[in-house]
């Protein structure tokens, strides 16, 4: 990456710690809620940014590290953090590993239809069976902690906690993305069969991404829980599935800080569209604000809005050339 | 001027007057009460979301826009039936509006996440619909109310009904989810002690609205009568298709009233002759209702309904803990205490709180027919749900 | 299970399985021929069921007709919304990857949902057949089976033979199937690809209105209602083989056996059932049952 993206980034996350210092009760809950949500879209880039596996299942794993939190902590007092956190995402992984071995069979379309299948088969066990708890959900009493010093049930040690995993994700996954498993995912982005016509076995590295991919929304799912202190079999939903997909598309495959972008543009639109400051009765109808941002939003920016400032240079350069101008990037777009 | 001591002591009696007006109007107009609205906007649930909002707002404009003294500011949030955002929705009204009063909502997920929410905070919450049992048993606390109804009841007041009448063999069809299981428990309750059997408990998943296979089943298991619940556009589907397959005239269709109420105009001629169990019905014709129903047709250009009774209740039940306590919302053990000895003047008839706090109130039979759930006849008085689970 | 109750279950999982399909073709026609994931099918179908609430009684007083004059009109509209939708909205969308395609018609069912909050409401409605449609035939002695439902399997099935003709045996069709495979190609033999895929764009909005429509009296007008209707339709194209019409004719009657057997025999796992067969077929058969065509 280019170093003003790194800067980007890092000014990011510089805003986010300072913010949990200064933001207002609300300001800080709903800055956690979005930083657990971009955790949760960095584990999905994982899949369709880097290695270009379309997964429409990704609330299931989210579900499954929800899920495994309120079952696993004990009833009266607090979990620990280090057994309890491991724990859920290797079940989230787990169940990806099952899916993956199974899904990988399949291409294109159908690979998307049958991750959902088996999002929506751990939906149903959650829902109609009596071990999720039912379709009311159920209650995360005590809250982890860590010793004395990590009490997740403050609001300022979850906000840093959550604000640490996620640099932690991010870091991993740039780490990642730069080692010889990640260049193996960007080959197979571009060109599967290539990879394999040069001898390579793409299938273990796909699988690996899918369980890596599935560990990770688990931690997000874990965070989430721990947040709300309250799960429900609708966290496995396609709508959550789906949700998690648009975040990453609006704010720009390819690049992780568009999973960061995206998380905090869809959550802030919404906010905003629902604001009855700004539109006072019509916030009822919040819905078709978002939707005609959304349809703008992919009608003016191609490559989400991660692409913003190099729509913009390259409008300055096209207005520069003068006659000499070439049609604009739409096509130069790298791969995919 | 002449500065004479008579002229001084009138200047300072004329300044000391007027602080004490001014302190006194400062002391006159008392913070606003700020009412938190989470109810579904958008969604399956829109209307009901908007019949609560009406019948609650009627009772404060009656109340010329106060309670206990204090002017009503209303903050709103469309809860989108979602449970999984539910927390951060409740949140927003919590931390960022800093409400004094919770009212919400229709889904009990939802309606989950926000008692939780309010046990923690300590805001006053009442639920002017969701019928989660855990809302008032086990998640119960002082702050949180109800002024509808738990999901046994209208269930534990049919079975009573239809045990009564003699039925022996009933088969009872829902959707699979918390809403449903406990219908058909509180059903099961007390028509299996007043004799009957349940043959089979059919449920499909929610929210699945192929009913064809299972109406077969029914036919086939040839019970006395049906006992079910559905709610909104999937009730409406189910009476129609019930009547489709000739069942209406063979098997008598029974239910919580909610198959039945707001649908009639959809279902047509399928729904005549249902009987239901309801805390309210179309004709109840007692003066309290007849005022209420006039003055909502009037504001709302609407007919009102079970909803809009619960959003009217809910301010009525508001109204008198604050009246108690001078418009201090977060005195809930006192609030407690002066819902517990009062009797809420309801459209609906008379009723009570509970320990738990939810309503103890009569359950009506209803039957369908000419556009409107006509009561005929009382099925259970003064039901009171068990709170099974509450420690308070 | 006696033998007359087992045939009315197979009777019903036909007729659902055949509901399914007439919902699902406008999908297959619009996934399967022209490649684009069309996350609003739903709300077409949502559309249909309004428009044929809405539109009776302005039909009854202006027009003078009934039930199928209204489904005439919808018909009609929906061709012209159609043709409007695919020029405003798809046409730039067929170069650009699925995923913007997922993105946008994503933005559009929030748009539907919300126009059709503001204007027609949100309450529930009901839609009464024509009154020759209306009446039951009695199968044994407690039940009888409507005879609306077996109106609606004869339009699936009517529909089905009508776009299996149109495709296999017209220059239409040949076109279609051609600009499906290759649009270049088709483009450069002078074939106006653009027109081509508007016309099939607006016959597969028309036909998801039409089940709308059609299906209204049945399953009541209720909002939310395309968002169910939304994933099983995916299911069915993704079964039967996208592009394939024979496909999405097969994987509908399969769900609708397995949907009704499961809810009366498994009751605890039917809202599964259809997910894992999905999951069966296409480890076996990953790219679905039939091929295109």
């Amino acid at each position: 990456m280019r170093a003003s993206k790194w800067i980007f980034v890092l000014a990011c996350f510089a805003a986010l710690a300072v913010f949990g210092q200064v933001g207002s009760r609300f300001g800080v809950d709903l800055a956690t809620k979005i930083m657990v949500l971009a955790v949760f879209a960095l584990s999905l880039e994982l899949l369709v940014g880097m290695t270009g596996l379309v997964c429409f299942g990704q609330a299931a794993f989210f579900g499954i590290g929800a899920y495994a939190t309120v079952l696993l902590a004990p009833p009266d007092g607090p979990a620990s953090i280090l057994v309890l956190l491991p724990l859920c995402m290797l079940l989230a992984g787990a169940y990806a590993l099952v899916v993956g071995a199974l899904s990988l069979r399949t291409q294109g379309v159908y690979f998307i239809m049958v991750t959902l299948a088996f999002a929506q088969m751990a939906y149903y066990v959650v829902h109609d069976t009596p071990l999720g708890g039912g379709t009311d959900g159920i209650y995360l009493m005590v809250k982890p902690s860590l010793g004395r010093w990590l009490d997740l049930d403050n609001a300022q040690t979850l906000y840093r906690f959550t604000l640490a995993c996620l640099i932690g994700c991010f870091g991993f996954l740039a780490l990642l993305g730069r080692s010889k498993f990640g260049r193996a995912l960007a080959g197979i982005r571009v060109n599967e069969q290539r990879m394999r016509a040069t001898g390579f076995s793409t299938y273990p590295y796909k699988l690996a991404a899918f369980v890596i991919s599935g560990a990770l929304a688990g931690l997000a799912g874990f965070l989430f829980a721990v947040k709300d202190g309250f799960v429900n079999p609708e966290m496995m939903s396609w709508h959550m599935s789906g949700e998690v997909l648009i975040m990453i598309i609006l704010g720009g495959l390819g690049h992780l800080r568009g999973a960061l972008i995206g998380a905090f543009a869809f959550v802030l639109l919404q906010e905003f569209f629902k604001s009855e400051a700004v539109f006072g009765e019509f916030a009822k109808h919040w819905h078709l604000g978002l939707g005609l941002a959304i349809i703008a939003s992919v009608a003016v920016l191609p490559r989400g809005l991660v692409g913003i400032p190099g729509q913009i240079a390259e409008r300055l350069r096209g207005a520069r050339a003068g006659s000499l101008r070439t049609a604009p990037g739409r096509g130069g777009h790298g791969a995919g | 001027m002449q500065l004479t001591w008579t002229h001084l002591a009138r200047q300072s009696g004329a300044l000391a007057l007027c602080a004490m007006g001014a302190s006194l109007a400062l002391a006159q107009t008392p913070a606003k009460l700020k009412v938190g609205l989470m109810l579904p906007y958008t969604g399956t649930f829109a209307s009901l979301g908007t019949a609560i909002e009406n019948g609650f707002r009627q009772h404060v404009n009656e109340l010329g826009g106060k309670i206990a003294g204090r002017e009503v500011e209303y903050f709103k949030v469309d809860d989108e039936s979602e449970p999984a955002k539910a927390t951060d929705n409740v949140n927003k009204l919590i931390k960022r509006d800093q409400v004094d009063v919770l009212i919400g909502t229709v889904h009990s997920g939802v309606a989950m996440a926000m008692a939780k929410a309010a046990k923690e905070s300590g805001t006053l919450l009442i639920v002017p619909n969701a019928g989660a049992d855990a809302v008032t048993g086990a998640m119960c606390a002082p702050n949180i109310f109800r002024s509808s109804f738990s999901n046994w009841q209208p269930g534990y007041a049919m079975g009573e009904v239809m045990a009564k009448k003699g039925i022996k063999k009933v088969v009872t069809i829902t959707w699979k989810y918390a809403a449903g299981d406990e219908s058909v428990k509180g059903f099961k309750e007390s028509f299996e002690k007043g004799g009957g059997t349940v043959l089979k408990e059919l449920s499909l998943p929610f929210p699945n609205v192929e009913f064809q296979g299972l109406l077969t089943e029914i036919a086939a298991t040839k019970p006395d009568a049906v006992f079910t619940f559905f709610a909104g556009g999937a009730a409406v589907k189910f009476v129609k298709d019930y009547a489709a397959a000739g069942l209406k005239t063979s098997i008598p269709l029974y239910g919580s009233g909610f198959i039945t109420d707001g649908n009639l105009e959809a279902q047509g001629a399928a729904a005549d002759g249902i009987i239901t169990a309801l805390h309210y019905a179309d004709s109840l014709d007692t003066k309290r209702d007849n005022a209420f129903r006039l003055a909502y047709a009037k504001t709302f250009k609407m007919q009102p309904d079970v909803y809009a009774v619960q959003g009217y209740d809910a301010a009525q039940m508001l109204a008198i803990g604050l009246n108690a306590t001078k418009g201090d919302a977060t005195k809930a053990a006192e609030i407690s205490a002066a819902l517990g000895k009062a009797t809420i003047d309801s459209p609906r008839g008379p009723f009570t709180i509970s320990p738990s706090h939810n309503p103890v109130q009569d359950f009506y039979i209803r039957q369908s027919g000419a556009k409107e759930n006509k009561k005929i006849g009382i099925a259970s008085a003064k039901l009171a749900d068990p709170g099974r689970g509450c420690k308070m | 299970m006696t033998l007359t109750t087992f045939l009315i279950q197979c009777l019903n999982a036909l007729q659902y399985g055949l509901l399914l399909f007439l919902v699902a073709s406008g999908l297959t026609l619009i996934f399967g021929i022209m490649g684009v994931i069309n996350l609003a099918h739903g709300s077409f179908y949502m559309i249909g069921a309004y428009m044929a609430y809405a539109l009776a009684p302005w039909v009854a007083t202006v027009l003078g007709g009934g039930f199928f004059t209204t489904l005439a009109v919808g018909v009609v509209l929906a061709v012209l919304m159609g043709y409007v939708l695919e020029w405003a909205f798809f046409s730039f969308l067929y170069t650009r990857e699925h995923l913007q395609q997922v993105l946008m018609t994503y933005g559009l069912i929030l748009v539907f949902e919300e126009l059709r909050s503001l204007l027609v409401g949100d309450e529930v409605h009901g839609v009464q057949p024509p009154d020759f449609l209306t009446g039951s035939i009695a199968l044994g002695d407690m039940m009888s089976y409507p005879v609306y439902r077996l109106f609606i399997s004869g339009v699936c099935l009517a529909l089905a033979l009508a776009m299996y003709f149109v495709f296999a045996k017209t220059r239409l069709g040949m076109m279609i199937r051609a600009g499906s495979t290759n649009r270049e190609m088709v483009q450069s033999l002078g074939i106006d690809i653009k027109f081509l895929y508007r016309v099939v764009f607006a016959a597969g909005m028309a036909i998801a209105v039409l089940a709308g429509m059609v299906a209204a009296p049945v399953s009541s007008v209720y909002p939310g209602m395309g968002s169910l209707v939304l994933i099983i339709c995916f299911v069915v194209v993704v079964i039967g083989g996208i592009g394939s019409i024979r496909g999405a004719l097969l994987a509908s009657l399969l769900i609708g056996v397995v949907d009704t057997f499961g809810k009366v025999l498994v009751p605890q796992a039917s809202g599964v059932l259809v997910y894992v067969l999905m999951a069966v077929i296409l480890v076996y058969k990953p790219d679905g049952l039939f091929k295109a065509g």
